[in-house]
């Protein structure tokens, strides 16, 4: 594989958040907000580069048997890294994420690009599958982040100050009153309709691009037909 | 032989799996030893915050996170364990103590409570520190979200009487927010039982430091 194809990969054609539909419950759970969003996107995307680069080394010469087993060591021994780091460093962003800092252990999409592609792949493709897809995990988390927050709150960035502190900027934005946001948004049915409807509109382009590209074919072959005539 | 080799095999993953395990745990233990420290000074220095919200501005000069007694009331206060009592000093005076509570009812699970009372019984402040009730609805306790947490401070058992430590709709004091009766009847009916463990063990509660009451 080019270096090329898994960064497509990861960003667009295998989305684990759109494609492959992978570690939903935490993003269906965190992304309430851009600043939540982007903080368990962040720590999700340390861990999979990680693990990705450690079992793309060690993977080759492990036992077929204890391979699952050594992952899932490897992985939870990074996720409580960082989860540590992360109390001592940013204690109001580890407060907000709570259980779902911990959770990356479960998240199948840590797991699955440890098993499917860097087990079997050079350390270099591994990190860069690593990044790419924790970026396409990311990417949906402070989408949907972004809006869930907005039709919620009608605020933009409101906890950001959570992750960067108090860097100018970071206040965020209010842009129209909370009393008028939308609750359901912010609930998690709300986030399961808005990534739904997200699903739909992407298979809707996908499926009219599609289409484009049939047309002009059949045309062609239309005229061919009716100048023969 | 077969046998052999599938032993061997099996020892060889065996011992594999034991050296990440052993790895692994280093790891761990190693960043645990490094972030240690901070981790606990963040802890206390969010501890000192939500104190310094519910003292209002009370001056004192000792810490509060030392000055700690453990009060058993399972009546009043909810729960059948200890509840830690810290006290705000000034040159060894008690100007303040400050209770955790919790309400239990709330609507969406347990809400927890801080409450800073005066030596003499009025509320300096109340802070709510843990809920899970629904954003929105009835976030409203949280301070970010509106004041209504404020019209606790001033208040006493005197005023109002018992008998009106109720939201509105109940006939008693205190405002509620349309669509959400739950959460600030779970509210106000733990502020008023922690002041009545208060009244209760007034005695015990500011003795003065180093004393362990009975």
């Amino acid at each position: 594989m080019t270096p090329a194809a898994v960064l497509r990969a990861g960003l667009r054609d295998q989305n684990p958040g759109l494609v492959q539909l992978l570690g939903l419950c935490p993003l269906l759970a965190v992304s309430t907000s851009l600043g939540s969003g982007l903080g368990l996107g962040l720590a999700t995307l340390a861990v999979l580069t990680a693990s990705n680069g450690i079992v793309a080394i060690a993977g080759r010469a492990l036992p077929a048997e204890i391979r699952i087993a050594v992952y899932v060591l490897l992985i939870a021994a990074l996720v409580t890294s960082v989860e540590l780091l992360l109390a001592a460093r940013l204690p109001g962003l580890h407060a907000t994420l709570g259980i779902f800092l911990p959770l990356i252990v479960t998240n199948c999409l840590v797991l699955a690009r440890a098993e499917a592609f860097a087990s079997r792949q050079p350390v270099g493709l591994a990190l860069l599958d690593g990044l790419a897809m924790g970026m396409g995990f990311l990417l949906v988390l402070v989408t949907l982040g972004s809006v869930r927050e907005l039709l919620g709150r009608g605020s933009l960035g409101a906890d950001l100050h959570l992750l960067l502190g108090t860097l100018p900027g970071t206040a965020g934005w209010q842009v129209f009153g909370e009393q008028h946001g939308f609750l359901l948004a912010i609930l998690p049915p709300g986030a399961f309709m808005l990534l739904g409807l997200w699903l739909a509109a992407r298979q809707a382009l996908r499926n009219h691009a599609a289409r484009q590209a049939a047309a002009p074919a059949q045309q062609a072959t239309a005229a061919d037909a009716a100048g023969r005539a | 032989m077969a046998t052999d080799t599938t032993a061997r095999r099996s020892l060889r993953a065996a011992l594999t799996l034991l050296a990440v395990a052993i790895v692994a745990f280093g790891v761990v233990a190693l960043v645990h030893e490094r972030t240690r420290e901070d981790i606990a000074a963040a802890a206390r220095a969010r501890q000192q915050e939500q104190f310094a919200a519910v003292l209002a501005g009370r001056p004192f000069d000792n810490d509060p996170l030392q000055d700690v007694v453990e009060l058993r009331d399972a009546e009043l206060l909810g729960t059948a364990s200890p509840v830690p009592v810290h006290r705000a000093r000034l040159q060894g005076r008690p100007v303040a103590v400050i209770m955790a509570a919790v309400a239990p009812d709330g609507y969406s699970g347990p809400i927890e409570l801080l409450v800073g009372i005066a030596p003499d019984g009025r509320l300096l402040g109340v802070r709510v520190t843990r809920h899970k009730e629904t954003p929105g609805l009835g976030d409203f306790i949280e301070l970010r979200k509106s004041d209504w947490i404020h019209q606790f401070a001033g208040r006493s058992l005197q005023s109002p009487a018992l008998e009106r430590w109720q939201v509105r709709r109940d006939g008693g004091d205190f405002d509620q927010f349309t669509g959400a009766t739950v959460t600030p009847r779970a509210v106000v009916t733990a502020v008023a039982r922690t002041l009545q463990a208060f009244e209760r063990h007034r005695e015990a509660l500011l003795a003065p430091a180093g004393t362990i009451p009975p």
